[in-house]
């Protein structure tokens, strides 16, 4: 809620002496009226941390099929009859007020069932579902985003018309889509398990504006090792933390008008910056927590800010699982870096800090526009979350010394090989000095044939978190070396910077389509960067 | 962010702002998203018929427009692009000049007056409802960095011959903008400045998205 006293430090009632950027922003000089010469910082009002709780985000029900009206077309879908759904959902894309933070008046966003983030989807290896999307949206909607919808599972291993590829027709207010979503492991393989996915929009030329806005949420697979249950008695399973204890956190950096309305560029073509850095959709939240363990499922939902986060008191944590995969065993690291879509799983023990302990999740990397990170990192960095220690509980048991072991890599000399250079071109963005053509694909993989691909930053200082649909890869050499530990599980994402190359080990199976390969800073990707590729059946 | 976003406001715009907050405060709710008709420059330019318009006032306001950057001497990218932006007015057609309006900016407008403009207009078979423009240099740059044709490196950013081949394509009533590389397929380009009209509810039952899921399945 606004008080007086905002106004006043806003500038706003004491006399006029505030100055209004083209698009509501304040001016950085405002207080003395002068017109700033150079570009300044974004400068979103001034918020108060660490006054409200990190929201919990709820979990989506599912519904009765009789409840989905008209009844789902199996026809429609790949292997329906080998997957048949056990359970559906249903998901309404509303337009709503939010509060981003106590002190900023209620903004307009876009989410799924209307909250930001969206509901959470608890899937379950073996167990097909069904949801379908509708899209409530107002068609006469006014500002940035377009109020069509197209909803990507990333990175689910699923059939091309349930993928959300940007190109398979807009579903317009009033209409909807079903996915069908397999619960099937690439190849059968349980190596190929994915754990910690999301959902989020991926409309053509507009997923930066529409996810935004607030398309995006969580979407977690479960099986008998990944189990959910700290408790499970099955002596396969991993015991992670689980319930409470398990908690997804998305972040996204955003910008406010001086009238705390959510703004976004769309004539800035090299990417998007905020200033507030939102977790599960609140600036600067604090969460108490337990003295035990804990499962962070770390989400940068962009549009084009990368992260590395450390704890305030620079104690190292457990990296158990990359772009929502196990990782072979845990590792202990320092920070936790993401770019935009990738997620990290972090063990976080509180125990070892005594009760009334408060301590920071920070940002230390600098970022200064849309190109990229400048890959500084900062010596105090920008605290997003609070934990506040406060209690005691039980324990989840020890760590696991190993995860989930990965799925063998078999390279010949017939392996097909390909290259794929992400450039600027033109002041857009290309790859293989092709501009996104939906029509045409660039590749065509055969199932059962696996490949390596090299991947090349085209140079000019730019950063691209590059983002495969449909498969998981392995990252084989970043830079002609062997990648880190922290590299070396599977990943749907991989960071390009400036000058990099890298090699990987990929392949396609069990549906056939089109998918796509794009640069996940939402901006670049809504300008071109973007390609088609098909699967096809076996040779 | 950029600096575009940050020009000095009319004392009138801020009045909006207060009376807005203050609505927000009385009311309990978010005000009314205001669209970013602020955010254009309204400098005074010319038309490649010598007719003086003002940018925002005359060209955008309440208009469904297209908008590129060029320059009369461009060696390379220029004449491609406006060579396409001609089929995108073809597959336009008559909406062009009726209810969507083109036009291209010069970055040379010391050299690119209104004759030679419309020279090249006309070499190009250029149809009417797009319009070429000029203006005093501070006012074509202060509009080329607000529109985002900026290269963040200051060097490429100099190089005229090597300037920013995106089309812009929006309508001030919905605030709505987007772009794309001016060297896109014309007929996608057309089709994406046509996103930018207002969509039509469909019934609940319409399932039509569904359906064109399933007819672009492979074989």
């Amino acid at each position: 809620m606004l008080t007086k006293r905002d106004l006043l430090k806003w500038g706003l009632v004491s006399g006029g002496a505030a100055l209004i950027g083209a698009n509501g922003i304040r001016l950085a000089s405002s207080q003395t009226g002068e017109v700033c010469p150079a570009d300044p910082p974004a400068q979103s009002p001034p918020t108060t941390p660490f006054i409200h709780a990190l929201p919990m985000v709820p979990d989506l029900q599912p519904v009765p099929l009789s409840q989905l009206n008209p009844p789902p077309i199996p026809s429609n879908h790949q292997q329906w009859d080998r997957f048949p759904p056990v359970r559906y959902y249903e998901i309404r894309v509303q337009e709503r007020l939010h509060s981003f933070h106590p002190e900023l008046p209620l903004t307009k966003i876009w989410g799924y069932n209307g909250i930001v983030p969206g509901p959470t989807i608890r899937g379950r290896y073996g167990e097909p579902i069904l949801v379908r999307i509708h899209n409530d949206l107002p068609p006469n909607h006014v500002g940035f985003g377009i109020p069509q919808i197209i909803t990507h599972l990333h990175n689910a291993h699923t059939a091309w018309e349930s993928d959300g590829n940007p190109n398979i027709g807009f579903v317009d207010p009033g209409s909807f889509r079903d996915h069908h979503y397999a619960s099937y492991y690439a190849g059968g393989d349980e190596r190929e398990a994915l754990g910690t996915l999301w959902y989020h929009d991926h409309r053509k030329d507009f997923t930066a504006p529409n996810a935004y806005r607030g398309l995006a949420g969580f979407f977690l697979y479960f099986d008998h090792k990944d189990s959910g249950n700290e408790l499970d008695p099955n002596p396969q399973a991993l015991r992670l933390p689980s319930g409470e204890y398990d908690v997804p956190i998305v972040f996204g950096d955003k910008v406010f008008t001086a009238d705390g309305q959510l703004f976004f560029d769309p004539f800035e073509f090299d990417g998007f910056l905020g200033d507030k850095i939102t977790v599960n959709g609140a600036i600067q939240p604090f969460f108490k927590v337990a003295r035990r363990k804990y499962r962070f499922r770390l989400l940068d939902a962009g549009p084009s800010r990368f992260y590395e986060f450390y704890l305030s008191d620079g104690r190292p944590f457990e990296l158990i699982a990359t772009d929502g995969n196990l990782l072979p065993a845990p590792v202990v690291v320092q920070f936790a870096r993401l770019g935009v879509a990738n997620r990290r799983d972090i063990i976080i023990d509180f125990s070892q800090y005594p009760i009334g302990t408060q301590v920071f999740l920070e940002n230390r990397l600098e970022q200064l526009d849309g190109k990229g990170p400048t890959d500084r990192i900062l010596s105090r960095g920008t605290q997003v979350l609070r934990f506040d220690v406060d209690r005691d509980a039980p324990d989840s048991p020890p760590l696991p010394l190993s995860l989930r072991s990965l799925p063998p890599v078999n390279i010949t000399a017939s392996t097909p090989r390909r290259t794929f250079v992400f450039e600027r071109l033109q002041g857009a963005w290309a790859i293989n000095g092709q501009f996104y053509n939906p029509d045409v694909p660039m590749a065509t993989m055969k199932h059962g044939v696996p490949e390596v691909w090299t991947i090349k930053n085209g140079g000019g200082g730019w950063s691209h978190p590059v983002h495969i649909h449909f498969e998981e890869f392995q990252l084989l050499l970043r830079n002609g070396q062997t990648p880190s530990p922290e590299e070396l599980g599977r990943h749907d994402v991989v960071e390009l910077h400036p000058n990099d190359e890298v090699q990987i080990y990929i392949q396609f199976r069990d549906f056939v389509g089109r998918y796509v390969m794009h640069c996940h800073n939402t901006v670049h990707e809504d300008h071109a960067m973007m390609t088609r590729f098909d699967v096809t059946p076996g040779p | 962010m950029n600096r575009r976003n940050f020009l000095t406001q009319s004392a009138m715009a801020i009045a909006q702002t207060v009376l807005q907050v203050r609505q927000a405060v009385g009311a309990d709710q978010a005000p009314a998203y205001r669209p970013g008709k602020h955010g254009f420059p309204n400098v005074t330019l010319h038309t490649q018929e010598n007719k003086t318009v003002r940018f925002y006032d005359d060209l955008v306001k309440g208009k469904h427009v297209v908008v590129n950057f060029m320059y009369a001497s461009c060696p390379d990218s220029c004449p491609l692009q406006t060579a396409n932006l001609v089929l995108v007015q073809k597959a336009l057609g008559p909406r062009v000049g009726r209810d969507i309006f083109m036009y291209s900016i010069t970055l040379d407008p010391t050299h690119d007056t209104p004759e030679v403009l419309k020279g090249y207009a006309e070499r190009f078979g250029v149809g009417p409802g797009w319009l070429f423009l000029t203006g005093r240099p501070d006012d074509t740059e202060l509009l080329r960095r607000k529109l985002g044709f900026v290269d963040s490196d200051p060097i490429v950013d100099r190089d005229k011959s090597n300037h920013i081949g995106v089309v812009l394509y929006g309508n001030d009533r919905l605030d709505r903008w987007a772009a794309c590389p001016a060297l896109s397929r014309a007929r996608d380009i057309a089709e994406y400045v046509l996103w930018m009209e207002e969509l039509k509810s469909k019934p609940a039952s319409a399932i039509g998205a569904i359906e064109r899921g399933v007819a672009a399945l492979p074989a």
